[in-house]
């Protein structure tokens, strides 16, 4: 069964967010300006909302899967995964000033490998296996 | 298999957030030990649980007797003896940075628990005990009307009051209850965010100077070095002109000033660096050198190298000053003043420091008043309790000590910001009876 469109789009929203958490960190790690890192705090917020609010769909989905058109298991594990980083990459980004880094922008790329992949699986995996 | 796979991913995690160690005990000194720096998944908050006085009272030493001389103030932060033997008391609560990162919005309401409801005054307040029995009976509001007073002086006549934004001065004639108008600017102080916002005062002896204490915008340049420009220093401002200079930097958060009988030397209470442990950076008394960089941000304690701020400075770290004596990490010393021998031989020589209390470490430490003994004119020996008892072994808090003053008659002057009460403490006439002076106010 493909995904709801509303469902999609907050997974496309949360890889997004979490993409502009890396980003930023990036930029901070190069600048040493500090609004990149504030931008970054709040785009985990941002990722962890709407990340949390796709987890939901998805673990609902997950209740209510019948088993023949495709398991969403690997998908709301995935998500779940991406979540706890995600977690602890918020407060990983609260130290203060340079003591997030470089920790902040290794589980930047961990969270966003982990919400790509949940989109990939989200968006292909579980909309293939329906069909075959 | 689900499972694991959830265990898996969430164990470093937690592996993280084990990483905390063990509070040791408080070292002090002119060479406190300096554990290494470190910090869990989470800065460890315990905050103040308030609490009302009820019965109970601060506690003293033996020989010394502790009365409440005011209650139900307007958050008191800082007190000034005048000459006459009035009390003056500034009220006020201030800052107002914005917060500008989910920490900062979250770490404002959980801090807000251990502080006062009450609205800050705005105002200094007078006490007065004409008959000299310990009660305070008159009580006027001096002047209203300003904005987040908090260092007071008394130089030449005059009374120099610090807002949170800038330095002013009431003309003052022997006796008055109330200021004879509104006040005179003396010179604009910085106040752009405003983080660590109380502005501590001193004047020196004759009068040509005031020194005035200006925190940093931030625990350690999470908001950016443009935002410390002029802040985490000491002005010299000149009393006629009202023009500064710098007279020392790098100290993170000079929270009282005063000037030392005998020498002249300026000496001030300095609040260090949070979140690097509990038992790092010692807050600290020093003596203020003329020129001195004092560390902040770029070291601490001298020329520890602090490697949250970047780019560093290895250039400033190499001019660092080591302060003068620890008194504890944490414990937010927002009070500092030399005795007199009027208050007895156990506190003749030496520095009262008050204690405001932490809220970032746990165990919380503060919460009290310590007397830093001197000999020759330098710090000499361990801290003494003089005022405690303001956090009880359940947590419950009474009281937090802020701003401490010593009555050139012989009375310790303790205002408290929790309770909304002025303290006085003072040393009981051998062979009169312990209750001559007995509390003369019902704190809150």
């Amino acid at each position: 069964m493909p995904l709801h469109p509303l469902h999609r789009m907050l997974l496309g929203a949360t890889v997004t967010l979490f993409l502009g958490v890396l980003l930023s960190d990036v930029a901070y790690g190069q600048s040493y300006e500090v609004q990149w890192k504030n931008f970054a705090s709040w785009l985990i917020v941002g990722g962890l909302l709407v990340g949390g609010l796709t987890l939901l769909w998805a673990l609902i989905m997950l209740l209510r899967a019948d088993g023949r058109s495709g398991s969403p298991v690997v998908y709301v594990l995935l998500l779940v995964a991406s979540w706890i980083f995600g977690f602890g990459n918020a407060l990983i980004h609260a130290k203060d000033a340079w003591a997030s880094m470089p920790t902040a922008t290794v589980l930047s790329v961990i969270v966003v490998a982990l919400a790509g992949a949940a989109t990939w699986r989200g968006f292909v995996s579980l909309r293939a296996q329906a069909a075959s | 298999m689900k499972h694991r796979l959830i265990t898996s991913l969430a164990v470093p995690l937690l592996f993280l957030a084990a990483c905390g160690g063990e509070p040791e005990t408080q070292r002090y000194g002119s060479e406190p030990p300096l554990p290494d720096p470190q910090r869990g998944l989470l800065p460890s908050m315990e905050i103040a649980s308030p609490a009302p006085w009820g019965e109970q009272r601060p506690a003293v030493p033996q020989g010394y007797a502790i009365a409440a001389i005011a209650t139900d103030l307007r958050i008191p932060r800082q007190t000034l003896a005048l000459p006459n033997g009035d009390i003056l008391v500034a009220e006020g609560r201030g800052g107002g940075a914005p917060a500008l990162t989910p920490k900062d919005v979250i770490a404002g309401i959980i801090k807000a628990r251990g502080t006062s409801s009450v609205d800050g005054g705005d105002r200094l307040t007078l006490l007065r005990d004409a008959d000299g029995d310990g009660v305070f009976e008159t009580r006027t509001v001096f002047a209203s009307n300003l904005n987040a007073p908090y260092g007071l002086a008394f130089v030449n006549g005059r009374i120099y009051v610090a807002n949170q934004d800038a330095l002013v001065r009431f003309d003052y004639q022997p006796g008055q209850t109330t200021a004879s108008g509104p006040p005179v600017k003396v010179a604009d102080l910085p106040s752009a965010l405003n983080h660590h916002w109380t502005k501590a005062l001193a004047a020196s002896p004759d009068g040509r100077f005031l020194y005035v204490g200006i925190g940093s915008n931030s625990n350690i340049t999470e908001r950016g070095m443009p935002a410390e420009v002029d802040r985490a220093r000491v002005w010299q401002i000149d009393a006629q002109t009202g023009a500064h200079r710098p007279y020392a930097t790098g100290m993170r958060n000079p929270t009282a000033l005063t000037i030392q009988p005998g020498t002249g030397e300026l000496w001030a209470a300095v609040n260090e660096r949070d979140e690097i442990g509990p038992n790092l950076v010692p807050d600290y008394v020093t003596s203020v050198r003329d020129g001195g960089f004092y560390g902040w941000p770029y070291s601490y304690w001298g020329q520890n190298v602090d490697t949250r701020v970047q780019p560093q400075d290895p250039q400033k770290v190499a001019s660092a000053i080591r302060p003068d004596y620890a008194v504890g990490s944490h414990v937010a010393t927002l009070g500092l003043a030399f005795s007199t021998p009027a208050m007895g031989a156990q506190f003749a020589d030496g520095l009262f420091v008050g204690e405001h209390g932490s809220w970032n470490r746990s165990p919380p430490v503060g919460y009290r008043v310590v007397f830093v003994p001197f000999r020759g004119s330098h710090p000499a020996g361990s801290p003494i309790d003089v005022v405690t008892g303001f956090m009880g072994a359940d947590g419950k808090t009474h009281g937090r000590p802020v701003g401490v003053t010593v009555d050139p008659r012989g009375a310790l002057i303790v205002a408290d910001d929790l309770s909304n009460t002025i303290w006085r403490v003072t040393p009981v006439a051998r062979g009169a009876a312990s209750s001559g002076a007995a509390s003369t106010a019902t704190p809150r």
